[in-house]
């Protein structure tokens, strides 16, 4: 490995300064479960590391003065999961990102990292997707929000500007009667990688649908936002014409690749079996809580 | 190059090396802290070999960087005996043949221990799922997984 240098700050301000003045070279450790492996691989070699998990905002779950959440980027899937209440608020963020790796891999990979990784296969994208988390980001130009799905530009790559990081996720508030879910197909039971995932956030009030939101991944060169979708199922009761018609719309969006994991024809229909499945489990969970 | 200045807490006990930036905490332990105990089989994290725990945190020592132990508590499987005496896991491991050629064993023990810390009364599924970033190909697993449920329900007990 050629020479490199690795920087942990405890401030953003220091951290998008080195990480600007670095430029290409550099790389933001924050899991490392991805950029070590890349490393190790040869296929990246970075000169300048900056390791972001010193600083206290970029590794903090807040409550915000809303009832919303924001979770900094570099949370390990590990704490959002021993958190006391997120996961009973956004329990599809949560069992999207808690399905990232094993266990020694849940210990460091956050949400952020999966997201700046870029693959359109990233687990907790889609349920971030569908929950309409906004993303701040901090570069030489000061601080921006972004929707989290304009982040992702294609396999590997995001529309981060040269020199800014993620700083944290911040999830709205939930109204009464709202819930979430993901699901994802894999051919095991644990450890793969998705054929296709799917993340369905909801809100039912007297058993019809007034909001929803739905996120796919692996089907496209990004993570998708399907507004067809979601319009299919508002003002629903979620009856089989209304779960079909969203089903239809998932199928349309897809434009997937043909991989050892499953066929464009084979993702196209997964995607929307399991839209039908995954907004089951959202609905049941939404009408719990009332 | 220059090397890096790490201090950090090694199985309760202060330590500091010295390491390359890029050397990652599975290079660091069994090169200049010589303890050869923590295994090395992917060096990807998909086999656990080489897992440890950072302020009580189940990881892959070869996605973790050697200088990133700064100010943190690592424990290894070198921590896990008192002495001489084995950990319950250990010996029941030993107790029902949970393991054959040993390369998967440390990562094993040290996976299980972090889960009984945190769940002393696992269900078999949980044990199954836990470990599912533990390769071992010897034992099928069952073994290992029988010893696990069996060291937990005699801790309980005692």
């Amino acid at each position: 490995m050629t020479e490199l240098r690795y920087l942990a700050p405890d401030t953003l301000d220091e951290a998008v300064g080195a990480f600007a003045k670095a430029g290409s070279a550099a790389r933001i450790l924050a899991g490392g479960t991805d950029l070590l492996v890349q490393m190790r691989s040869g296929v990246l070699k970075p000169g300048v590391i900056v390791d972001i998990k010193k600083i206290p905002e970029v590794t903090a779950i807040e409550q915000t003065a809303d009832g919303g959440f924001r979770v900094g980027a570099a949370v390990s899937g590990m704490a959002l999961a021993e958190h006391e209440t997120f996961g009973k608020v956004w329990p599809g963020v949560l069992e999207a990102v808690n399905l990232i790796g094993s266990k020694q891999v849940q210990g460091r990979a956050s949400a952020g990292g999966n997201l700046c990784n870029g693959s359109p296969a990233g687990d907790s994208v889609p349920a971030m997707v569908a929950a309409g988390a906004i993303v701040t980001v901090q570069g030489p130009d000061g601080r921006r929000e972004m929707k989290v799905e304009d982040v992702p530009a294609g396999p590997g790559r995001t529309n981060l500007k040269p020199g800014e990081i993620l700083v944290s996720f911040t999830l709205p508030p939930r109204p009464p009667g709202s819930s979430d879910a993901y699901l994802r197909m894999i051919p095991r039971t644990e450890m793969d990688i998705a054929v296709v995932g799917c993340g369905v956030s909801l809100t039912m009030k007297d058993g019809i649908v007034t909001a929803a939101r739905i996120g796919l991944g692996a089907v496209a060169p990004t993570v998708l936002l399907v507004e067809d979708a979601a319009n299919a199922l508002i003002g629903s009761k979620l009856d089989d014409a209304a779960l079909a018609k969203a089903a239809a719309a998932c199928s349309a969006a897809c434009r997937p690749i043909d991989d050892k994991r499953g066929t464009i024809a084979y993702r196209v229909k997964v995607a929307g079996v399991l839209l039908k499945r995954t907004a089951a489990i959202a609905a049941q969970r939404a009408t719990q809580k009332n | 190059m220059a090397k890096v200045h790490v201090t950090t807490t090694i199985n309760g006990e202060p330590m500091e090396f010295l390491c390359e930036p890029s050397d990652t905490m599975l290079d660091a332990l069994r090169g200049p802290l010589a303890l050869t105990g923590s295994k090395e089989g992917c060096a990807s994290g998909d086999c656990g070999a080489c897992s440890i725990t950072i302020d009580d945190r189940l990881v892959c020592s070869c996605l973790m960087l050697a200088v990133e132990s700064e100010g943190h508590e690592i424990r290894t499987i070198e921590g896990l005996a008192q002495g001489e005496k084995l950990h319950p896991l250990q010996q029941k491991f030993l107790e029902m043949a949970a393991l054959q050629c040993g390369i998967c064993t440390s990562g094993m023990l040290v996976a299980s221990d972090a889960l009984l810390k945190k769940n002393p009364d696992p269900s078999e599924e949980e044990v199954r799922f836990w470990l599912a970033g533990n390769l071992c190909r010897c034992t099928g697993y069952d073994k290992i997984v029988r010893a696990v449920m069996e060291t937990a329900a005699e801790m309980r007990a005692n």
